[in-house]
């Protein structure tokens, strides 16, 4: 798709998701917040998982870093939006550190560790009450203006959050460091050998990957108003954002909006009518993702779905 | 703690090991030969357990006794799983393969809650407990240790003996010239990765009698396969029983130290370490990337 196209259709959207109190419920405005703080997630996964093709599972780790040093910070008493910056810059260091680590490692390790860091990160948190609340949670200070002023002020936070995450995301795709990247994807000896300083572009990219991550996970706890450990460090969360980067289609810059809104507007309707069996939906929404989707949607075009159409019809007797 | 306390600590541990041993063969089998990270182990090895209990509970079978059923059975839904869906993907990037092992255990997990809910059950044997020279060991315990021994020893023998087990060996060390070879490669991934979700159902039914049956804990288990392969090193049985000694040995003693919690975490991070140190394991047998 044209990239002019592209900004094109995300100012579009992002109108509609910051317009939804003009015109929408209660619900509906919930609803855009959920999907503005996703797309932040998802375009943040986009640099490690989509540009560069690391299979990065630690996305929870640093939203739920995030969201913790967000609390305490506020709980100390340092104000709501200067918590969300030190968040933020946590969050981002720690990654570095962490990245300079684990990205030595390529491929099912690089997965295991990146999930392993969740993990860690859950049983760390817990184990230490006496500054994390443990297993009991947190409680961060209460806006105040009631629920329905909060929600406009959290959905007014996460878009300008995901405004922010989709210009780097522009930057990124259009400069040297995304060429690198994409490079890194296909072979990464051969960028390496072609000049490009890849353990420095890695980090770069899985330290961009966090950033985001932290601040969202802060502007989260203080929206909630609680957090804690099992919520904070889900494990469904960073399988989660994997996914609705590649339903949209992952090193693009429109795929992980795309991902993101289909996805969650999809779990809405079933969340409505299946309760029970959500889990189960994200699964089979994997099976299909993988099976009849491989490029996401943007990989898609008219042309290829109805050549894949006529070939269905036309192959009874395919072989093997 | 005095020597006694520690022997008993090491005791537990060693016992503690045998059975992780028997969880994660399997995995690292898969994982080995496939090149797939199945994160279905663990809600298989829940999937054994409910089974089992259920059996017991409703129809009064032994625990052992139906282990040969409940072994056939898994290694049929195994063998099904990868030749129709895993098999498809089975050559595309880790996030790929990894996103849909996910997605069926999400699947799997899902019924699970649905159908059995959440509370832990438990097959209580009531076997009582052995004391040598002054070391208590729980019977059920140890009969699980055995049993867990022989399943993996088993395995080891299918592997160095059997024809399929060299034609496993043979596509694990180069799919295309075991191709060449004649060897139908997408049946020999069926059969390696039906032999992985044996070993997990297997697991189930041991761990039903020792520990408490719900879904909660699948994480918990596949977590520990993560650990046990990345210290053992990958898809090879010798590496899965010195990995689960090992981290059985750690986890006991960590236990005593730091409390049950932080035993997980320690266990976590040697394998943090593990992983940018050696990863090939403390075996030393070459892993696969």
């Amino acid at each position: 798709m044209d990239r002019r196209l592209q900004y094109i259709l995300f100012a579009v959207w992002v109108l509609a998701l910051a317009s939804t109190p003009l015109w929408g419920s209660n619900y509906v405005v919930r609803l855009a917040v959920v999907i503005a703080m996703f797309t932040a997630l998802t375009l943040s996964w986009n640099f490690i998982g989509g540009f560069a093709g690391y299979p990065s599972f630690s996305t929870a780790a640093f939203f739920g870093l995030g969201s913790y040093v967000g609390a305490i910070s506020e709980r100390a008493g340092i104000p709501m939006v200067v918590a969300w910056g030190l968040a933020t810059l946590f969050t981002g260091a720690f990654a570095a550190a962490l990245g300079a680590i684990i990205l030595r490692l390529k491929g099912h390790y690089f997965a295991i560790g990146s999930i392993a860091v969740v993990e860690v990160m859950r049983l760390i948190i817990s184990g230490w009450g006496s500054l994390t609340g443990g297993g009991d949670g947190l409680n961060l200070p209460i806006i105040s203006g009631g629920p329905n002023v909060v929600t406009r002020i959290f959905l007014l936070v996460m878009t300008i959050l995901m405004i922010v995450t989709f210009l780097i995301t522009v930057y990124v795709d259009r400069s040297r460091l995304g060429f690198g990247l994409r490079c890194i994807q296909q072979n990464e000896d051969a960028a390496n050998m072609a000049g490009v300083n890849i353990t420095l572009y890695k980090v770069i990219a899985y330290t961009l990957s966090a950033l985001f991550c932290g601040t969202v996970g802060a502007a989260y706890a203080s929206w909630t108003g609680y957090i804690d450990p099992t919520d904070s460090f889900s494990i469904i969360m960073t399988i989660k954002v994997p996914v609705m980067c590649l339903l949209g289609g992952p090193g693009t810059v429109l795929g992980p909006v795309l991902g993101t809104a289909a996805f969650t507007l999809l779990e809405e309707v079933f969340w409505a009518n299946f309760l029970d069996y959500n889990r189960a939906i994200l699964g089979v929404v994997i099976v299909i993702l993988i099976f009849f989707l491989p490029g996401g949607l943007l990989g898609l075009s008219y042309r290829n779905v109805t050549a894949g159409i006529a070939k269905l019809l036309r192959r009874p007797k395919a072989a093997t | 703690m005095n020597a006694m306390g520690y022997l008993q600590t090491l005791v537990n541990g060693i016992v503690l090991g045998a059975l992780y041993a028997c969880l994660a063969v399997g995995f690292s089998l898969v994982w080995g030969v496939l090149n797939i990270v199945n994160m279905l182990h663990g809600s298989i090895i829940i999937l054994g357990g409910y089974i089992t209990y259920f059996a017991w509970h409703s129809y009064g079978i032994h625990p052992l006794l139906a282990l040969p059923a409940i072994a056939v059975l898994m290694y049929g839904l195994g063998y099904l799983t990868q030749l129709l869906v895993i098999n498809r993907v089975v050559h595309q990037p880790v996030l790929t393969t990894m996103t849909l092992t996910f997605g069926l255990d999400l699947i799997l997990y899902n019924f699970m809650t649905v159908y059995y809910t959440a509370t832990p059950r438990r097959v209580t044997l009531d076997l009582g407990a052995t004391n040598i020279g002054g070391i208590a060991i729980p019977f059920d315990r140890l009969l699980g240790m055995a049993f867990a021994l022989v399943l993996t020893g088993m395995l080891y023998l299918v592997m160095r003996r059997s024809r399929v087990g060299r034609a496993i060996v043979a596509v694990r060390m180069d799919s295309a010239a075991a191709a060449l070879m004649g060897i139908k490669v997408n049946r020999i991934y069926a059969i390696t990765f039906g032999i992985g979700t044996l070993m997990a159902g297997a697991t189930g039914v041991i761990f039903a009698m020792v520990y408490p049956v719900t879904t909660n804990l699948t994480g918990t288990y596949l977590g520990k396969a993560f650990v046990i392969c990345v210290i053992g090193g990958l898809g090879s049985v010798q590496g899965a029983l010195v990995g689960g000694i090992v981290l059985g040995i750690i986890e006991s003693f960590a236990g005593q130290f730091f409390g049950p919690l932080h035993a997980m975490t320690v266990g976590f991070l040697l394998m943090l370490v593990l992983l940018v140190v050696k990863p090939t394991g403390l075996t030393g047998i070459k892993g696969y990337e």
